[in-house]
């Protein structure tokens, strides 16, 4: 029999009962929808994470002053500071594909007018912008004599315009930080949240000098141009591994480590947190999409259940046409037909649905989602092997009925 | 002489039945020529029924052999078996056994499907089957909507629409009234002059007189194999009784 007429006997087979053939298809209707929105929402989610890797600025590694022992009593990451401005002048000389900046962090209360607000407060280079891929929205940015000659100049951050100015233009506009006055020169783009959920927007730079000496320092600071962090931008297609290890060395060497001694710093590299943090929403979008194929598959066992139920129903029918001369492929291939027509016209409409809920969800709860034609693909074809394999046991067993025996089915 | 159509020797069914096998059909050898018609008649479990399954290659015997048109089909199975009955056999069921909601049409087109013939040869073949059978006009009907005599039609339509050598009718008129089954014995008596060989299993001896051979099933056994010189003629009959209500 050809494929267009066993299509055509399904298609009647299905009509006849229609409400049972309707209910069977929900099962797998359901189990496509759900693999489709899970998905969905599994790829969005990975797509988020991936954004904020670019915010983040792909390619960074991030050097932490190290511990520091104090009568036996090791102080965690950042409690001496054992990094210096020159660490990060030579990290940027020495190293080709490596731009470094360093840092200095603080808090403090920062007054205009009569407002004020409490934010962080940054001492670096101008580099630091290059690093961050950060670049400015209004003004500019510091002039060497700025920087050499600690001046009195601040970029600020978008929260603190905000906080601040109000809908005043801040550039020129002169703000105090504990009682100094800085001339605002420039305005930072918006970059939004940390991957860790901080505001990178409530920030004010300065000058690292001026920052060390006005704001935030104290003499011992001034004396080894020390710095909290250095940032260090690995150029684009350098391998971050191999530029962190040539950091780590230059590192040791110039802090003069002994072969055997812990480093006195610490080395992170962003771009491996990401890459396991991507790694994790991938593995979360997978799993998402096993717990909705469990559901297809429990739809699958409904098929198998109803087409056994046909198959019994119509043993007359089988005997007859065994005795017309149907051979038993046609029989088999009959009973197949019409268990994949069950389970592809369900996937199709689980593709509708779940496409539709996917875009709902999107609207309503304000997720991310990404419909991939992929996972539809995959979904539908899934749907298709499920029709086969629940539809098999129950086609093979017409096939195999004694002609003579159906014929007498009662 | 020619071989005859069917020809079995020492044919046996066994059925195992918990511990106990019965002897369905306990060594029947019979030679049909082609062109005869024939009433197989006996009681229940006479084994008349296993004897015409076997005939009919719906089932395989237990030991014997069956030669239908010199081809030994007892060593047949499955495929082959299913390829036989379609080429040459067809089937006359006492409840008629067509497809429901299928129209008249596409009932008698069946075999031909399972045959591989192409749709519009197909349908040329089936509407000129139904035309045969007196029911051209009724093609795209479904069989809940003809009577019992037009279905039993169909079903004759249908066992001849791949020119098969013989008709196998298990009790074809077994769920007709009286003068629908004069009818159909008419339109079967017909076909045999036309020169298909034609088996009717029955438990009526009403049925049984239109045949010119009989075979009489007891236990599994044939217990009496008569020529009917004088078969009764049942277009003639339809005649009479139309003159007699007139």
């Amino acid at each position: 029999m050809s494929l267009g007429a066993l299509l055509k006997v399904a298609l009647r087979a299905l009509a006849v009962n229609k409400l049972r053939s309707a209910l069977t298809m929900l099962g797998i209707i359901i189990g496509v929808a759900a693999v489709i929105v899970m998905v969905a929402v599994g790829a969005g989610a990975q797509a988020r994470v991936e954004e904020q890797i670019r915010a983040l600025g792909s390619n960074l590694l991030l050097i932490l002053s190290g511990a520091r022992t104090q009568s036996g009593v090791r102080l965690g990451v950042g409690s001496n500071y054992t990094l210096s401005e020159d660490d990060a002048i030579a990290i940027s000389r020495e190293i080709p594909d490596a731009l470094a900046a360093p840092a200095l962090r603080g808090g403090a209360q920062v007054i205009w007018g009569n407002a004020n607000w409490a934010t962080q407060i940054y001492g670096t280079t101008p580099e630091y912008l290059d690093v961050r891929q950060w670049p400015l929205a209004a003004g500019r940015s510091f002039e060497p004599l700025e920087m050499t000659g600690a001046g009195k100049v601040c970029l600020v951050g978008q929260t603190v315009v905000r906080q601040l100015f109000g809908n005043t233009d801040p550039v020129g506009q002169l703000i105090r930080i504990k009682r100094v006055p800085f001339t605002v020169v420039g305005v930072l783009e918006n970059k939004g949240q940390s991957m860790m959920g901080t505001d990178q927007d409530d920030i004010v730079v300065l000058p690292i000098a001026t920052a060390r000496s006005r704001v935030l320092g104290t003499a011992n600071l001034a004396k080894q141009r020390a710095v909290s962090t250095i940032w260090v931008k690995v150029a684009d297609g350098a391998d971050t591994k191999v530029v962190e290890e040539q950091v780590r060395q230059l590192l040791r060497q110039r802090h003069r480590l002994q072969a055997g001694a812990e480093d006195d710093f610490s080395l992170r590299n962003l771009a491996e947190v990401m890459a396991a943090q991507e790694a994790s929403s991938r593995v979360l979008a997978l799993l998402l999409a096993a717990v909705a194929s469990v559901s297809l598959v429990v739809g699958g066992i409904g098929i198998m259940n109803i087409m056994l139920v046909s198959v019994t129903e119509r043993t007359r029918e089988i005997g007859l046409r065994m005795a017309l001369g149907a051979r038993t492929r046609d029989i088999l291939g009959q009973f197949l037909v019409e268990a994949v027509t069950l389970s592809l016209i369900g996937g199709l409409a689980g593709v509708a649905l779940g496409a539709g809920a996917a875009l709902g969800i999107a609207q309503i709860a304000g997720w991310r989602i990404a419909l991939s034609p992929v996972a539809v693909v995959l979904a539908v074809a899934f749907a298709f092997a499920i029709g086969v394999f629940f539809g098999y046991y129950p086609a093979r067993k017409a096939a195999r009925l004694n002609p003579v025996e159906a014929l007498r089915f009662e | 002489m020619t071989d005859p159509l069917i020809r079995t020797r020492d044919l046996v069914k066994v059925y195992r039945v918990g511990d106990n096998d019965i002897h369905a059909l306990a060594g029947v050898s019979v030679d049909i020529a082609r062109g005869e018609s024939l009433a197989v008649m006996g009681p229940s479990g006479s084994g008349k029924s296993t004897f015409m399954n076997l005939l009919g290659c719906l089932d395989r015997p237990s030991s014997g052999e069956y030669l239908l048109g010199g081809q030994r089909v007892s060593e047949l199975a499955g495929d082959a078996l299913a390829a036989t009955r379609n080429r040459n056999i067809g089937f006359v069921f006492q409840n008629f056994n067509l497809l429901a909601r299928t129209s008249a049409l596409e009932n008698v087109e069946l075999p031909l499907v399972y045959a591989g013939v192409a749709a519009q040869d197909r349908r040329a073949r089936a509407l000129e089957m139904l035309a045969r059978v007196g029911l051209a006009a009724r093609a795209g009907h479904l069989p809940q909507q003809l009577s019992g005599g037009q279905q039993q039609r169909v079903a004759i339509a249908r066992a001849l629409v791949t020119r098969p050598v013989m008709l196998l009718a298990d009790e074809p008129t077994g769920a007709l009234d009286s003068r629908t089954s004069l009818e159909i014995m008419a339109l079967f008596q017909e076909l045999n002059r036309q020169g298909i060989t034609l088996l009717v299993v029955t438990h009526e001896a009403d049925v049984a007189r239109f045949a010119r051979r009989v075979l009489r099933f007891l236990d599994g056994k044939v217990i009496a194999d008569q020529a009917n010189a004088a078969p009764a003629d049942a277009q003639r009959l339809l005649e009479i009784e139309a003159a007699a209500a007139a």
